[in-house]
């Protein structure tokens, strides 16, 4: 479509190739500035050293990211445990239970909370949600629990609301509009006539939606639940306020811990020795590679169920 | 009890499961939002905005550099991103519309969308603060641009291809080339839409704090000069909520009250316009 007679045409055609060949430009870009800030750990620390090391030491200078994938994996896996089954309830109830007037009122109110910056839910955690937990859920979940002998160790220690499990909850709840909205979009495109045709044969509100929506919209439930993780994993500012930072791997989710993201947020600025520095850039790496490839996951299979509906 | 009793019994308590957990997420939404909203409007005051900050630990004091400097990097974010991101979506929309290329751009880019924003703070950090050895505010509006692009990208995009053919091809009809078909025909027939996504943009960036923490850092005093640490709203709430002092507390829950109000009118605004437009 390009006249080649028109030079205009070609300066303008190159400007926006130019511009939209950026989004290559900025992820190759990042993935090669990672490597190269943090090449002295890399070279120094190894790469799978690195990664079951659970030393954080500034001032001997060891460092290892076991104590900082731990954390990540522990909120994010909590969280989407409490956040899933939630979004999953909310967008079936959006689209198939509630009465026609609340269905949009519902479901632009979700869609609004999820607009909500991480921040004011990080904020919000640390001075309301965490003296709630310490006060009130903490101390009767250790009371719940004391007696059952694998799942008391969960709870173990003080409930000083600043912990893991505080986190995951506020991880949870910023989530749930994400993956609810992402659910309901896909519940919606069950076709109706396939709906009437199992109510016609006498099937239960329930027996259509276990049997006829979830399975018609599972792959993209399933695209959207792996973008909620890949959501999750990167969340700063909702978790830094209320996980405490401490460098340890603890298996009572009552302990402060950190998570990759929650370390380069309090650390990266104060970083003073450049093995430290590269340190945290290596940290930044494997969090960029890792939600990077859940991201891919996810798209993949968004695509692929873009694909199965538009048939 | 017949199977088909039981069967009722049964979907009657899905159905409550699912309405209980509607409602258990709800709350907890509505809970923050409103707890926000009362918090931060009672500590709301005019010297908030005019007032530049108290010296650490005394009482009043404002946040007018917080504003000031949270306008000017989302300001020159948005100067450097949407260009960017409206000439890219133009060529996956438009010249690169069907070729391979295209597609893996729009994906890379939805992936880019996500991205952790933390992840670009570093990227950014490496690039303008190391090598200058100090944090600037540049550093922080290019850290927003740089997530600006990919989601104004993919919506340009989508609001360029709801554009229908036959316009263009009216266009060509009349010998107009390509360049001035896309600025006069296209672009008009797609400004709501852009302008749209220009906002939900604005909006996503407003909030984040993350990519500020090391590259505008943060700033005490009163500073309109871009190549310093410039303050902002969201960094300013995280040093204030995390401090000793009530009355940082709250001043960060005033800052949060706009911060929010500021984010969700324009989410509100975006949506509004799609709706009119498009439905």
């Amino acid at each position: 479509m390009i006249s080649k007679k028109n030079p205009i045409d070609m300066l303008f055609a190159g400007i926006t190739a130019i511009s939209s060949f950026m989004v290559i430009m900025l992820i190759v870009g990042i993935l090669y500035v990672l490597v190269k800030e943090s090449w002295p750990a890399i070279d120094r620390f190894g790469v799978w050293a690195f990664i079951t090391s659970d030393d954080w030491n500034p001032v001997t200078e060891s460092f290892g990211a076991l104590t900082n994938i731990y954390g990540t994996f522990v909120t994010t896996l909590l969280s989407m445990a409490i956040a899933v089954p939630i979004a999953i309830g909310i967008a079936i109830f959006v689209t198939e239970i509630a009465p026609n007037f609340l269905k949009g009122p519902i479901g632009g109110a979700i869609e609004l909370l999820a607009a909500i910056p991480s921040i004011i839910f990080g904020m919000w955690g640390l001075f309301t949600l965490s003296p709630i937990m310490s006060e009130l859920i903490e101390p009767a979940l250790k009371k719940m629990t004391e007696d059952i002998p694998v799942i008391s160790k969960l709870f173990a220690g003080p409930p000083m609301g600043i912990d893991l499990l505080t986190s995951s909850i506020i991880l949870s709840i910023m989530i749930i509009p994400f993956t609810a909205s992402i659910s309901r979009d896909s519940f919606k495109l069950t076709p109706a006539v396939v709906k009437e045709s199992a109510y016609a044969l006498g099937a239960t509100k329930w027996e259509v939606i276990k049997h006829i929506i979830i399975p018609y919209a599972k792959l993209g439930v399933f695209g959207g639940v792996v973008l909620s993780l890949g959501r999750a994993l990167g969340e700063t500012m909702a978790v830094a306020f209320v996980l405490g930072n401490n460098h340890k791997i603890t298996s009572s989710l009552l302990d402060a811990a950190a998570t990759i993201t929650v370390t380069l947020a309090n650390e990266f600025a104060e970083a003073d020795t450049d093995i430290y520095l590269a340190s945290l850039f290596y940290l930044a790496l494997i969090l960029f590679a890792m939600s990077f490839i859940t991201l891919a996951v996810a798209k993949f299979f968004l695509l692929k169920a873009e694909r199965k509906y538009s048939r | 009890m017949t199977i088909v009793q039981r069967r009722k019994i049964r979907g009657v308590m899905a159905m409550t499961l699912s309405a209980l957990a509607a409602l258990f997420g709800l709350f907890w939404l509505g809970f923050i939002l409103g707890d926000v909203l009362v918090k931060g409007f009672s500590a709301l005051n005019l010297d908030l905005f005019f007032n530049d900050p108290a010296p650490a630990g005394d009482e009043g004091g404002g946040l007018k550099n917080a504003f000031v400097g949270q306008l000017l990097i989302t300001l020159f974010a948005t100067l450097i991103g949407v260009p960017i991101g409206i000439l890219g979506g133009t060529f996956l929309a438009e010249y690169g519309k069907g070729r391979t290329i295209s597609r893996i751009i729009g994906v890379l880019a939805d992936i880019m969308v996500s991205v952790p924003s933390i992840v670009i703070g570093t990227f950014v950090y490496a690039l303008m603060v190391k090598p200058l050895g100090h944090f600037s505010g540049w550093a922080g509006a290019i850290a927003l641009a740089i997530i600006m692009i990919p989601v104004v990208v993919r919506t340009t995009e989508d609001m360029l291809s709801m554009v229908p053919w036959s316009q263009r091809e009216a266009a060509f009809a009349l010998g107009a080339p390509y360049y001035k078909v896309i600025t006069q025909v296209v672009y008009r027939g797609a400004a709501s839409g852009i302008l749209t996504g220009i906002i939900l943009s604005i909006a996503r960036v407003a909030g984040e704090t993350a990519p500020l923490l090391f590259t505008s850092f943060n700033n005490a005093y009163y500073s309109v000069n871009m190549n310093e640490p410039v303050s902002s709203l969201t960094v300013t709430i995280f040093q204030y909520a995390m401090g000793p002092y009530d009355n940082w507390h709250a001043q960060a829950w005033a800052a949060a009250f706009v911060i929010t109000v500021f984010v969700l009118a324009l989410t509100i605004a975006g949506r509004l316009v799609i709706k009119w437009r498009y439905r």
